[in-house]
């Protein structure tokens, strides 16, 4: 009895905030545009026959009509990619560090790396703006010292967009590969150098294998929200940063097609259940290993 | 579990009550004096939620998705006919609004045009869709006689090229930007025809590359700190930003003006949405704002033209005796008014703006 509530808690949850919500997008995603109280036809309040009847996968075929939606998930795909990339190559460096930091400033470290959530996200991105605008504290600093001589336009473009979602999302990649390493037992790194590696083949060799399944999980943290980021682009980004997430947002809110804005959702979901299935598999392979 | 169950049930049943107490606003944002909301507690007993947004679509949604909770909103004037449509909105109980009869005929006969009637809706303020400039500093670029009068200065590849280094920011609305467009381009600004609306799309293109963003709230900012020199925007938020310059000092100076190819006007209108919780209380909240003091004192914070005939005399000099807010008879001619598009031309209209915007 136990065991079974125990195992109908995720289920529960999968169904409840996955599950039901999707059916529902899929739903919209097959129903047509009104003018109308919810904007599309036809509802359940119709009758369940004529409901049936109304539905149609008419809006996938117009997404395959235009360019504009492949070339937005290619260019989100673009940028997560991109961006989990850059953040790996930030993280690992402070992860590797907090490892290797004395056990009692451990601690520290860790706070300091989740410390910016205690500030909410949008606070975070807004400051971002701050620093990076024409008059802002990087451009000031530059002119001052005498590096630049003309302000450099970084806000609204994508350099910003990547900056922002590497600051946002590089606590998602430390924490993971900080665990790894930390796990990590250093008289292998030892027994590697006495038998002949120097410091970067026993790095090269021993403690990124070592550290891979971090390094996945935390790229896996790190692409998933971004492929899909809307806050971001549209704060830092500017009026050529084609992001799905934007895409999405104006068939909503400018076409108010909300069947389509589903469709172009519910693809979105099939893009990332790629990745999420790959991200499972490892994680299972990983739990498998361990036993 | 239970005692949670329980507790919860007393916490919905609190929210419900809570309504009949409190009337919830959503409104534009730096759209009012916040010492008028102090003022309609204090003299209604009433509790206001206020909240704030910088877009029609975003209200438009919630609108059209229902129960957005709300008890009066501010569509502008294409938008609210259209969700009128939609049947968004219940019909105003004019016995409850004592103040209406201080209504202007001058802008409650063009907003008759969305609003047959003004059944559903009273005016709140309107204003115009033109040009902000920093002037000393488009001068600087352009030479004394830079066109700031004009759509030229933004539609003229020519100077919005030489502009882009100082920064050109354009509104995210194409309801209003490709109106602008047409109306330069000598076409009928308020068209629905696709082949006339497609001539707005290389005009948009030849100077796309010099726009460093499309963004309908940010720019009140970037001009007042001198990030930008020249937006297209809404009057009043040009002329918040000139007032915050001024306060600033910073040696950023602003002016804003009707262009005088023509320029949109438009409507912002107060109504109450067919689910409103609390429909009384939304009345007594109308009938606040329609007072000629309240009105005026609105408008002498946020710059705009309010559809109040009796706010008039309580209007102070910077508002009522600037042509930018309250325009001439000349102006005034040149103004154009636009209808909402059906569904079908939404989308070339969206779908160019998004090519506008992104480049593809």
């Amino acid at each position: 009895m136990q065991r079974f509530v125990l195992i109908a808690v995720p289920y529960v949850w999968l169904l409840a905030l996955f599950l039901v919500p999707f059916v529902i997008v899929f739903k919209i995603s097959l129903s047509d545009i009104a003018l109308a109280i919810p904007p599309y036809t036809p509802t359940l309040k119709d009758g369940f026959a004529t409901f049936l009847a109304g539905l149609d996968f008419e809006n996938f075929v117009f997404l395959t009509s235009d360019d504009l939606y492949w070339k937005a998930y290619l260019s989100s795909l673009q940028i997560a990619v991109l961006s989990t990339a850059f953040t790996l190559c930030v993280a690992y460096p402070i992860a590797y560090g907090m490892a290797r930091a004395p056990e009692e400033w451990r601690p520290t470290l860790m706070m300091l790396v989740i410390l910016p959530f205690w500030t909410s996200f949008l606070i975070r991105v807004y400051a971002w703006m701050g620093i990076l605008s024409q008059e802002g504290f990087l451009n000031q600093f530059l002119l001052w010292s005498g590096l630049i001589n003309d302000p450099l336009t970084i806000l609204n473009t994508n350099a910003a967009v990547y900056i922002g979602i590497v600051y946002t999302y590089l606590p998602f990649m430390i924490l993971p590969i900080y665990a790894a390493l930390d796990r990590l037992d250093g008289s292998l790194i030892e027994a590697a150098e006495d038998l002949g590696c120097s410091r970067f083949q026993a790095f090269w060799l021993v403690t990124i294998p070592l550290s891979k399944n971090g390094i996945i999980a935390g790229c896996f943290l790190v692409f998933i929200p971004a492929l899909g980021e809307f806050v971001i682009p549209s704060l830092l980004g500017g009026s050529q940063t084609l992001m799905i997430g934007k895409v999405l947002w104006e068939e909503f809110f400018n076409n108010r097609d909300w069947p389509v804005a589903s469709a172009v959702a519910v693809i979105l979901l099939l893009i990332l259940i790629i990745p999420i299935v790959l991200f499972q598999r490892n994680q299972q392979k990983q739990a498998e290993e361990e036993l | 579990m239970k005692k949670l169950m329980v507790s919860s049930a007393v916490l919905a049943l609190m929210v419900t009550s809570a309504s009949a107490n409190e009337v919830r606003v959503y409104n534009w944002s730096d759209y009012i004096d916040e010492e008028l909301l102090e003022k309609f507690e204090a003299e209604t007993g009433l509790e206001l939620v206020y909240d704030v947004f910088d877009s029609n679509e975003v209200l438009e949604t919630k609108m059209l998705a229902g129960g957005s909770g709300y008890d009066v909103v501010v569509p502008s004037g294409t938008f609210l006919q259209r969700q009128i449509s939609a049947g968004a909105f219940q019909k105003l109980d004019k016995s409850k609004l004592s103040n209406i009869e201080n209504m202007w005929d001058v802008v409650s006969s063009r907003t008759a045009q969305y609003d047959p009637g003004n059944e559903y809706s009273i005016n709140y303020m309107w204003g115009t869709t033109g040009i902000g400039v920093n002037v000393p500093k488009v001068q600087e670029i352009l030479g004394t006689d830079a066109p700031i009068q004009s759509w030229d200065i933004v539609f003229k590849p020519e100077n919005i090229e030489k502009l882009a280094e100082c920064g050109v920011h354009f509104l995210d609305a194409p309801s209003e930007m490709i109106p602008a467009a047409l109306n330069y381009l000598g076409e009928d600004p308020d068209s629905h025809d696709p082949d006339v609306i497609a001539k707005a799309e290389p005009l948009f293109m030849s100077i796309r590359p010099h726009i460093q963003k499309f963004h309908s709230s940010e720019y009140i900012n970037a001009l007042a700190n001198g990030d930008i020199c020249v937006a297209v925007g809404w009057s009043g938020d040009i002329l918040q930003a000139r007032d915050r310059a001024a306060e600033a000092d910073n040696g950023v100076e602003i002016a804003y003006h009707a262009p005088n190819e023509g320029a949109q006007m438009w409507f912002d209108q107060m109504a109450i949405p067919t689910d409103a919780p609390n429909p009384e209380g939304a009345h007594v909240f109308l009938n606040f704002i329609m007072d000629a003091q309240n009105m005026a004192q609105a408008s002498n914070y946020v710059y705009y033209a309010n559809g109040n005939a009796a706010s008039k005399e309580y209007l102070i000099e910077d508002v009522i005796g600037d042509t930018a807010i309250y325009p001439d008879e000349a102006t005034l001619n040149n103004l154009f008014t636009t209808t909402p598009y059906p569904a079908r031309t939404q989308r070339v209209v969206t779908r160019m703006w998004t090519k506008i915007k992104s480049g593809t």
